[in-house]
């Protein structure tokens, strides 16, 4: 018997439809109301906004480490933008804007990366998971959510988050292999940023592009300009109809830029040149889809300022609920705690009492003198 | 002699034992051309070449499971983990493979592999990146397991752990990379896995620590000297497993009390064991119940509330003090 050709045999779309000066390519300019066109730059400039005032309470010791969006807002938001709240976004630690879009308010998002546990808790009628800080690894829950919510017959998909890094984690590859037997509701969106750390494109993988491996698993994968929002949102919007209609999982690779440091315990000029960066400042997607709005005469007066007000509010309440009550440690460790864990729970409330660490402010609470029974107490912390 | 701090010293133990012999490499996420993000791996890259300082596709299982193949062929590579938080990655082929070639091929291969990664908390940062897990390496049979606890300890134990025949765990506390500096000696310096250090002689009480616990353990010995008048013998563990037992008994057969501190959560954690061997070897000196001082039984609590969970002195002086009243 000969050697013949087998499938596949591919090919890998690009999709662009805006340029770096806002014009864009007419036949594929996706339908968005004027209304919805100026949320999304709310949601992008807001995410730019508070992006930079995070680096700068990171340098004050406000806020601990924490990994900056900038550059890869209209990968975020053009893709999320595709969702309903009762879709799941799946995010990985580099989602500040998506969060934001989903109505995670900022000083949760602050408190988090201030060392609240708090802040990661989803509101009780989000479909967020919290931020996942292992590379990869939530994507197999993902792949989970789908099927569940094809197995109770919801019309909910599912769109979890990535890196280009990712693409080369084990759980990475399990997960888009699972979704494709299994043929769930969901959509991959990898924000290839070029940089995993101080690691490049070139040395994480061989393959051409990264949207090509998800032909490996046998369901479409397209790459997309990630700094042209109107792109994301393109292809987004086609994945998630797939998603929905029962057409199986999609890999949207997004191809974007780190503009800034990989976090803020990072040094990039260690391993990447300026004139790398200047390149993709060019390219910046604010600036672009900024000037598309403009010809559209779309641009609001005065957003940017109103934005920093928001930030500015959302600060203080930040750094009045910033208070570390240590006894909330005990709360949801499990459904119900253990006598080992209620013993060492006395322990510490004997500690708060002795003064031997700091009670939190407002003096001693009346959990103090309660002693933890059945269930979780105090599970949620969102106003009910 | 150098004074170092324990990133420098690190740094000159890998720079040595490259020199000193070919078949050393380093392998992890980001140790080439950034150095690693605590940069322990600076400038080896520069001095060796991306062939033996491999800047790894993101990938903690594939770092390992490929180690392992270079280390079955008789190559030595030093193995960095970016964080300990991400070695669960990585748990089936240090636990199924690294830690069993031997047994599984009767002697005929082995793995001589140095898995290093940062742990534990005062670093303010995210989950993950905090936590203490030595526990669990320490109780799979065939792994040494090591924690030093300065630049000296450090440099002198990596250098041992590279040249060690078998596969060396080397946990390197995050809170003393940067905690001050040592006299390191220029000539290559090493020290005996599986023997711990005593820090400290005295006669009324024996304190057990290692890592970053270790300088809590000393402040409070120091405390319970100049507020009690109480003789406190230091014990650096160094080597969590295998554990030096005589040392431990022998210190507790003097002094007949015994505290323990460790940075990982309390349950099933290296104090257990410690205090079981104290109980078989020194059962008839002991004079109290030994007492273990731990992180709580909970997951990673966030660092706004740390302080509150890992040891602090004020802990290990509570402890010492209802053991000596006993
Ligand atoms: C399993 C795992 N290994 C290592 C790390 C440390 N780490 C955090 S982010 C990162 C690079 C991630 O790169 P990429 O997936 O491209 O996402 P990006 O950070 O560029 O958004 C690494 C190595 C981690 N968080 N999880």
């Amino acid at each position: 018997m000969p050697r013949v050709p087998l499938e596949p045999r591919f090919t890998i779309e690009y999709l662009s439809v805006l340029d770096s000066d806002g014009n864009l390519d007419t036949t594929l300019e996706p339908q968005i109301s004027p209304d919805d066109l100026k949320r999304l730059y709310r949601a992008m400039l807001l995410g730019r906004r508070l992006d930079e005032r995070m680096v700068r309470l990171q340098r004050q010791g406000r806020i601990g480490t924490f990994a900056p969006i900038k550059g890869q807002e209209a990968s975020q938001m053009g893709s999320v933008f595709t969702l309903r709240p009762t879709d799941w976004m799946v995010p990985s630690f580099r989602e500040t804007g998506a969060m934001l879009w989903r109505g995670w308010p900022i000083e949760k998002i602050l408190l988090f990366f201030a060392g609240y546990l708090e802040g990661g808790q989803p509101a009780p009628d989000h479909h967020d998971l919290p931020i996942t800080v292992p590379v990869a690894t939530q994507l197999p829950h993902a792949v989970g959510l789908a099927y569940a919510a094809q197995y109770r017959g919801d019309d909910a998909i599912v769109m979890a988050y990535f890196g280009d890094g990712a693409t080369s984690e084990g759980d990475f590859h399990e997960a888009l292999n699972f979704a494709g037997v299994w043929h769930v509701p969901i959509v991959f969106v990898c924000q290839n940023n070029q940089w995993a750390i101080s690691v490049p494109l070139k040395k994480q993988t061989h393959s051409r592009t990264l949207a090509q491996k998800a032909l490996a698993y046998g369901f479409p994968g397209i790459q997309v300009d990630g700094n042209d929002v109107l792109a994301v949102y393109a292809a987004s919007r086609e994945a998630v109809e797939r998603a929905r209609a029962g057409d199986g999982p999609t890999l949207i690779e997004c191809v974007t830029y780190r503009l800034g440091v990989h976090t803020t315990a990072d040094d990039p000029t260690r391993y990447r040149s300026d004139e790398e960066v200047k390149e993709w400042v060019r390219k910046d997607p604010l600036t672009r889809f900024s000037a598309y709005l403009q010809k559209r005469n779309l641009l609001e007066e005065g957003l940017e300022e109103k934005l920093d007000d928001e930030i500015a509010a959302a600060v203080k309440r930040f750094e009045a609920a910033a208070v570390a009550d240590p006894l909330t440690m005990f709360d949801h460790v499990y459904a119900e705690l253990p006598p080992h864990l209620v013993t060492q729970r006395e322990e510490m409330v004997q500690r708060v009492r002795s003064r031997v660490i700091e009670p939190p402010a407002g003096g001693e609470t009346e959990q103090l003198e309660s002693p933890p029974l059945r269930g979780q107490r105090r599970t949620s912390r969102w106003p009910s | 002699m150098a004074k170092l701090n324990m990133v420098k010293a690190l740094n000159l133990a890998l720079l040595q034992e490259m020199e000193r012999d070919a078949d050393v490499l380093v392998i992890g996420e980001d140790v080439g051309v950034d150095g690693g993000v605590f940069r322990v791996t600076e400038d080896l890259h520069r001095k060796f070449g991306a062939k033996r300082v491999i800047d790894s596709p993101l990938a903690e299982a594939a770092i390992i499971g490929t180690s392992i193949g270079m280390a079955l062929y008789g190559l030595k590579p030093v193995c960095e983990i970016q964080f300990s938080g991400f070695a669960f990655q990585c748990f089936h082929q240090i636990e199924n493979h690294a830690a069993r070639y031997r047994m599984r091929s009767q002697g005929r291969f082995h793995c001589q592999m140095v898995v290093r990664m940062p742990y534990g908390g005062g670093v303010r940062a995210i989950e993950h990146h905090s936590e203490s897990e030595e526990q669990f390496y320490a109780h799979i049979p065939g792994l040494k397991m090591v924690i030093p606890s300065g630049p000296r300890t450090a440099r002198a134990l990596l250098v041992s752990a590279i040249r060690d025949p078998d596969p060396v765990i080397f946990f390197e506390a995050k809170a003393l990379y940067h905690a001050g500096r040592e006299d390191v000696p220029d000539e290559i310096e090493t020290l005996p896995i599986g023997r711990a250090r005593l820090v400290r002689e005295g006669s009324d009480l024996t304190i057990i620590a290692y890592g970053a616990m270790l300088r809590l353990a000393q402040e409070a010995a120091q405390l319970l000297h100049d507020e009690d008048g109480v003789a406190t013998e230091l014990i650096d563990l160094l080597t969590i497993s295998p554990l030096d037992r005589e040392t431990l008994t022998a210190s507790v057969g003097k002094t007949g009390r015994a505290v323990i501190v460790h940075e990982a959560p309390k349950s099933f954690g290296p104090g257990a064991e410690i205090a079981a061997s104290i109980m078989e070897g020194a059962f008839l000196s002991l004079e109290a119940p030994i007492r273990r001082v731990a992180a709580y039984d909970v997951p990673f609590v966030g660092f706004a509330r740390e302080k509150a969970n890992v040891p602090d002195v004020s802990r290990v002086v509570a402890a010492a003090r209802e053991t000596l009243a006993f």
